[in-house]
């Protein structure tokens, strides 16, 4: 299983905890465990990605085994230890004072 | 007795606020969303426990929330994914695309930037949901950058009413300081095809046949920050409201400006008279009398709080020209607070109630017309709107 923390408002947006555990099938990337996450939980569609494109919201960042992969293409796979659930997937909120 | 409901968003989440038909003693609920802006919540005429809200995020983006109970709980109305073309999902609830078909959208790509490009359509935020006056699932969300959509499934999904975009003008509207937001729809009770919007900074539009064809009505604006200060658009309308009995007379508050239309948006005439400084976001109609009207005027574009720090509720009772500062219960010292466009709603009991909220986090609110106020919660965050319903 894959492991999923989110940001907290979309914890609550979600109704979910600290950790989300996801089944993945197929290869683990950034797309697939999103979709995963997505199909799951459709009220985050378009919180984490762009509806449409696809593509990462600029004020979110995805980490992992203490690195920052959200440059990464979204069909690399993730590091082993995202994939056995050894290490959490994480995603990151920019944080803005105020 | 009557019940009042009160629902404020504000930039960290929404709040509730219920009192009797005696408008003293109030009890707050919330926050909803919490920290999360709210930039609109607003409750349907046909079902009041039906509630419609926009959440929305620089960081997670739009939600629409929906509740059947008047607000006690909320659900986002998602429901199932829908696959859609190359996989994406569709039919969501968040989900506001652009029509891009080859038959109402294709030339819909671009508008005006502000360094004279054109610029791509982006969706940002739902600045203003309006439900149906006749059906709780039918609603209308006007958006940045500037669209209208309709959902008649209750917020399931949406769908962009393209004609406005696409009836001419749409490449040449351009976004104002806030934004270029579709803030203001007002639907006629008396002609179902009949809707009038107003967007951020591209003027107001009518519709005659239900959202399907569009046309700007903007004679007799009169706007000195665009080059031809009588163009067709271009115009930052702040906000326009009618009198239900009256669907042929709007008021509005321009940029600068407090004017009136009494044909429909045909043509409009200035009405600002007597008023102190004539720039302000808010106007609204008694809800008895058609030709009494409130604003709250601001000192100036760049100066976004009250003239002399004096909060004061300008109340006409000749449909304009002829106004009254209302002061009694504001504060008259040490007042720098704004009233957003959104911040101002009507109750509809016998001695019709004014409210209003302010970047301060304060909901003033009359219980006589105008004659006095008092805070009715004084430390929300700051108030982005205010809805009024009246319960039976």
């Amino acid at each position: 299983m894959i492991r999923v923390i989110l940001p907290q408002h979309l914890r609550t947006l979600a109704q979910v905890g600290n950790e989300v555990t996801l089944a993945v099938e197929g290869p683990v990337t950034q797309r697939s465990v999103l979709d995963a996450l997505e199909a799951r939980y459709p009220m985050l569609c378009g919180t984490i990605r762009d509806h449409l494109t696809q593509k990462r919201r600029p004020f979110l960042r995805f980490f992992a085994c203490q690195q920052d992969l959200s440059l990464e293409p979204p069909d690399a796979p993730l590091p082993d230890a995202v994939a056995s659930g050894a290490e959490p997937f994480l995603v990151i909120g920019a944080i803005a004072g105020g | 007795m009557s019940t009042v409901r009160v629902l404020v968003g504000t930039r960290k989440g929404a709040f509730i606020l219920t009192s009797d038909g005696q408008r003293k003693r109030w009890k707050v609920s919330g926050p909803f969303f919490t920290g999360w802006e709210v930039y609109h919540v607003k409750g349907s005429p046909a079902d009041p426990n039906r509630l419609y809200a926009s959440q929305t995020s620089g960081w997670f983006g739009q939600i629409i929330q929906r509740s059947n109970d008047g607000g006690k709980t909320w659900e986002t109305p998602a429901g199932p994914l829908t696959p859609g073309p190359f996989g994406i999902p569709v039919g969501q609830s968040n989900l506001f695309a652009y029509d891009t078909s080859a038959e109402t959208g294709k030339p819909l790509t671009t508008h005006q930037w502000y360094d004279d490009t054109q610029h791509p359509w982006e969706f940002k935020r739902v600045w203003h949901l309006e439900p149906s006056l006749t059906d709780p699932d039918t609603v209308y969300a006007g958006v940045e950058d500037a669209a209208l959509f309709r959902s008649t499934n209750g917020g399931k999904s949406w769908q962009e009413l393209a004609g406005l975009r696409g009836h001419g003008t749409g490449p040449n509207w351009q976004p104002g300081a806030g934004g270029m937001g579709l803030h203001t729809i007002l639907l006629d009770p008396t002609n179902p095809e009949r809707i009038y919007i107003a967007i951020s900074a591209a003027g107001a539009f009518r519709t005659d046949d239900g959202g399907k064809t569009w046309r700007p009505i903007n004679r007799g604006l009169r706007s000195n920050h665009i080059p031809d200060p009588d163009a067709e658009i271009g115009h930052c309308i702040h906000r326009m409201a009618l009198h239900l009995s009256r669907p042929t007379t709007v008021f509005m508050q321009k940029h600068w400006d407090v004017m009136r239309t009494d044909d429909a948006g045909d043509s409009w005439r200035e009405v600002s008279g007597n008023l102190p400084t004539d720039f302000g976001f808010v106007i609204d109609v008694h809800a008895h009398e058609p030709e009494t009207i409130y604003v709250v005027p601001i000192k100036s574009d760049s100066e976004h709080f009250p003239l002399g720090g004096k909060l004061r509720v300008y109340r006409s009772r000749t449909g304009g020209n002829e106004w009254e500062a209302l002061t009694k219960g504001l504060p008259q010292r040490n007042c720098y607070v704004d009233v957003l466009r959104e911040a101002m709603a009507v109750d509809s009991l016998d001695s019709c109630g004014v409210y209003f909220g302010t970047t301060g986090g304060q909901v003033y609110a009359s219980p006589d017309s105008g004659d006095s106020w008092s805070p009715i919660v004084r430390d929300l965050p700051a108030v982005l709107s205010v809805e009024v319903q009246t319960l039976p």
